[in-house]
């Protein structure tokens, strides 16, 4: 039975740069009780879609054809008629879990709210059927969650809340636009499992919007693939997977980097002799807690004891969920946040205790790529003033023109054309964006380049292109990398080591195909079972490992015994997990067996 | 003839070619230049300003009267024989003592147009670096900066201009520097807590990174992300320092009779209203607006050159 139908939908916004076409008459339709998937880049329109059925398009938005639900037209409807469906036969569920929740309003109410309005439940009767509901999406404690506020909980649990008071009128349609993109792999897991139970329970389809296709592999019964506005393909899961007709749709499954492939070596690299040693790095930050009538400091321990060595040309990766004190580390290791305790070593000079002059001239050999590529660019600065800043610092014995040379040169080297000069980072592309940053980094040929995150804010199929780049320049100018990113499957593809982070501490460290093929640590082999990978057989047949309770916060005293439970007696309290070399380069915490980890949350109260 | 025939199209495509090639490297001010010219209002506000300078210099050339002659014919009868004629001379009429306003305005609009460029631009200056500095630098260091502006604007200005001007003497070089002693301090505020914000960006933790010394950083990085601010703010501090000029005037510490200025000027007129002489307030008046909104203008035009984002 067929439950949303949508024929010829288009969308389109009224700018001031004239009319945009987000949609250009796609038509799909969903059974009751299937997960069609939506997979495309950002920009394809794959979520106005589902905005204009659900009547939320802004003001400068129009829809025009179809959309039916249960027989019904409801496209274009007057909110007061469309305010009966939302919320009761359809939902919707957000990408930020945080923003999609009214801070002021406590849990339930929030969730009473919506009771109220459709089914006229009030009371204690809305609280048993809101209770009811937090339990079915396993929230923990679910009965003191109701009198909370969204802030203080969690980014995975505010998801639960928010599928929870999607579910809450039993909709025949859960609409979930990219509700896991903004958690942690661990945690995304448990929310993809959890929407799984509601399809097969509930008997609720599922609408799911993402840009990731191991996702979609995981989840989706039929796959529409869109771009720029229309359905390029679409078929069930194994016709996308197994036999994709169209190039785009096989761009972006090649573009997709898998965790279970075994990358071929990238030919003969020189690694030389050790270029930075770091050991024992610790960053604290004070942290005041104002409960009582004194408040009193204690220290966050952002980083505790990491040590580890880089060679001339080696890639190191660095993952971790967040919060787990990855990108504090890269900025101790480049001074930009100073180390509380512990050595920095470049080259034999001590990093830590250098002044700032003298600490200038090494700057030249440790360069940075962050995150969000526009924001890491000066906004008033031509992206071609970026490239050239740190000549002008480094080597200011050049000429304009030298300078302008160098900078072109390195522009025409990471892919940027040369007439983009008196280009404003605005008016570039993130893909672009990120490119200029690699070249500011890359402009003194530097020996360490840190990548933080360097590609997470990017489509799946810029990514691939900027990691190639990446590849490509370590190729030529050898330098080292320390390539930072949550994404494990990224990680894996650029990396000889791998190190695993958790609050703040390493747990596993071994080259990248000893990790994923043999990783001792529990955390590890939880990270790894949770990535999805962009294959339906494989994923829908894997056993995840499910390490229960949340990540704890790094103020917990007991946090940094998670894994060794054993030694949480009070004398012990302090007692630091002792790193041991399993095999040739390969080290791991010490912990608990198995067993004991995934049988009880110590930390819970 | 080869593969293109149309030789039109070939010089099209040569010149495309010449184009591209000619792709110079341009700043932010030649950008914003460019922009600015393209704002018709903020164009117009410059030549009216433009206009009203080059009156105040070329416009005593035609005086027939002094700002300081009286009129002993016309004083008794202003209201009758006073308002503004070709023939007497008195261009813009005679103010209620029975002096020349032609002469009177001009030499009032350029003390007013000192007193305004002086004051916001030391403003300005000192405010911006003032500013930027205590908030990039942080720590003790703000907070010494801050609590000695808390401690400069907790102090009745007008009382240390007036003791300033008993102590040295009494002149327009004291009332700069009185009005300049205390007109950066709102400047140095706002741009203090805009450089805080600035400071959390990603580009400017990629400045540091790229080894960028923090006064070159203040420099290079934070202040052209605060002009579009400062600038505003600027052109709203032009006609505030106009008027708390005409208010120390009008306490007898600012500028002296028979000098004057356009505040003076607007609150006698303002006096004589209701006798039937409004072409005191209303000249003098008009000269006022016409450079406030101008400045409007301008501010508003400056904003958005500075701006990249503006297209």
């Amino acid at each position: 039975m067929t439950l949303l139908v949508a024929k010829d939908l288009s969308v389109n916004f009224q700018t001031n740069d004239g009319i945009v076409e987000a949609v250009q008459g796609v038509s799909f339709e969903i059974a009751a009780g299937e997960c069609l998937g939506i997979v495309g880049e950002s920009g394809s329109g794959k979520s106005q879609t589902f905005m204009a059925a659900m009547g939320l398009l802004p003001k400068n938005g129009h829809a025009k054809g179809s959309v039916t639900l249960n027989g019904q037209e409801i496209l274009n409807l007057p909110v007061s008629q469309l305010n009966g469906i939302r919320g009761s036969s359809m939902s919707m569920i957000f990408q930020d879990p945080l923003t999609a929740l009214t801070p002021h309003l406590r849990i339930g109410d929030q969730m009473k709210e919506s009771l109220g309005a459709h089914r006229g439940i009030g009371g204690s009767e809305a609280h048993r059927v809101c209770l009811d509901w937090l339990s079915k999406v396993q929230m923990p404690e679910a009965e003191r969650r109701l009198s909370q506020y969204p802030h203080e909980l969690s980014g995975g649990m505010r998801q639960r809340v928010m599928i929870a008071m999607a579910m809450l009128n039993n909709p025949k349609l859960l609409i979930a636009d990219e509700p896991t993109t903004a958690l942690d792999v661990t945690v995304q897991a448990e929310i993809l499992d959890l929407i799984a139970d509601l399809q097969k329970n509930e008997g609720t389809a599922v609408a799911l919007i993402t840009h990731d296709m191991g996702v979609v592999a995981r989840m989706c019964d039929r796959i529409e693939v869109m771009r720029h506005g229309g359905y390029v393909e679409s078929g069930t899961a194994e016709e996308i997977f197994y036999n994709p007709k169209h190039p785009y749709t096989q761009k972006l499954l090649n573009a997709m980097p898998r965790l279970d492939v075994v990358h071929e070596d990238r030919g003969k690299r020189n690694i030389g002799e050790s270029l930075l040693n770091v050991s024992d790095v610790k960053v604290h930050f004070p942290f005041t807690i104002s409960k009582g009538i004194i408040p009193r400091t204690v220290p966050l321990k952002a980083v505790d004891g990491v040590s580890f060595d880089i060679a001339e040309g080696e890639t190191l990766g660095i993952v971790g969920e967040s919060g787990c004190g990855k990108s504090t580390l890269a900025r101790a290791v480049l001074q930009l946040i100073p180390p509380t305790d512990g050595g920095v070593t470049w080259l034999g000079h001590d990093l830590v205790s250098m002044n700032r002059n003298k600490l200038k001239n090494y700057r030249k050999d440790l360069q940075i790529v962050f995150q969000d590529p526009l924001a890491s660019l000066d906004p008033r600065m031509t992206i071609s003033a970026s490239i050239a800043e740190p000549l002008k610092t480094f080597r200011p014995e050049l000429t304009k023109s030298e300078r302008r040379e160098q900078v072109a040169a390195m522009m025409e080297r990471v892919g940027l054309d040369q007439n983009m000069i008196n280009r404003y980072p605005h008016e570039l592309s993130g893909g672009q964006n990120q490119r200029v940053g690699i070249a500011r980094a890359m402009i003194n040929k530097p020996k360490l380049i840190v990548c933080d995150e360097a590609v997470s804010a990017l489509d799946v199929s810029i990514q691939a292109q900027i990691v190639e780049l990446l590849k490509e320049l370590q190729d030529e100018f050898g330098m080292s990398m320390i390539f930072i990113s949550h994404d494990l499957s990224v990680v894996r593809d650029v990396s000889d080591r791998i190190m695993v982070l958790y609050l703040g501490r390493v747990v596993e460290m071994a080259d990248r195909d000893s990790i994923y093929k043999d990783p001792r640590h529990p955390y590890t082999k939880s990270l790894i079972s949770a990535v999805p990978i962009p294959d339906p057989k494989i994923e829908r047949n894997r056993t995840r490992l499910k390490i229960p309770g949340e990540l704890p916060s790094p103020l917990n005293p007991k946090a940094a015994l998670r894994f060794l439970p054993s030694r949480l007696g009070s004398k012990d309290a302090g007692y630091v997990p002792r790193l041991d070399e399993v095999a040739p380069g390969h080290l791991v915490a010490e912990h608990d067996p198995l067993e004991v980890i995934l049988s009880q949350d110590p930390l819970a109260v | 003839m080869g593969m293109v025939k149309d030789p039109a199209r070939v010089e099209a495509i040569a010149e495309n070619i010449a184009d591209a090639q000619a792709v110079k490297g341009r700043s932010l001010w030649q950008d914003a230049m460019g922009r600015f010219f393209h704002n018709k209002a903020a164009v117009g506000s410059v030549f009216v300003l433009a206009g009203i300078l080059l009156f105040t210099l070329i416009g005593p050339f035609f005086a027939v009267w002094s700002n300081e002659e009286i009129d002993w014919a016309r004083m008794a009868n202003v209201a009758d024989v006073g308002a503004p004629s070709i023939e007497n001379g008195h261009f813009f009429g005679l103010d209620s003592l029975g002096r020349d306003l032609y002469s009177r305005v001009i030499q009032g609009t350029l003390t007013s147009m000192m007193v305004g460029v002086v004051g916001a631009s030391v403003a300005v200056v000192i405010g911006t670096l003032y500013g930027a500095v205590s908030g990039f630098v942080g720590g003790w260091v703000d907070n010494v900066m801050m609590r000695t502006v808390d401690i400069l604007i907790a102090i009745p200005y007008m009382f240390v201009i007036i003791l300033l001007m008993v102590i040295f003497e009494r002149s327009l070089f004291m009332l700069f520097v009185g009005i300049g002693l205390f007109s950066w301090l709102d400047m140095s505020r706002i741009v203090r807590g805009q450089t805080l914000s600035l400071k959390q960006k990603e580009f400017i933790e990629a400045a540091r990174a790229a080894g960028v010394g923090w006064f070159v950083i203040v420099v290079r990085h934070i202040m052209p992300n605060l002009l579009g601010v400062v600038v505003v703010y600027a052109t709203l501090l032009v006609p505030g320092m106009i008027m708390a000029e005409s208010f120390i005037s009008f306490l007898g510490l600012g500028v002296q009779e028979p000098n004057t200025s356009l505040g003076a000027l607007i609150s006698d007129g303002a006096g004589t209203i209701m006798y039937d002489q409004i072409w005191q307030l209303a000249i003098p008046l008009t000269f006022f607006l016409s450079i406030v909104i101008s400045l409007f203008f301008i501010g508003d035009g400056l904003r958005d050159a500075l701006d990249p984002k503006d297209r």
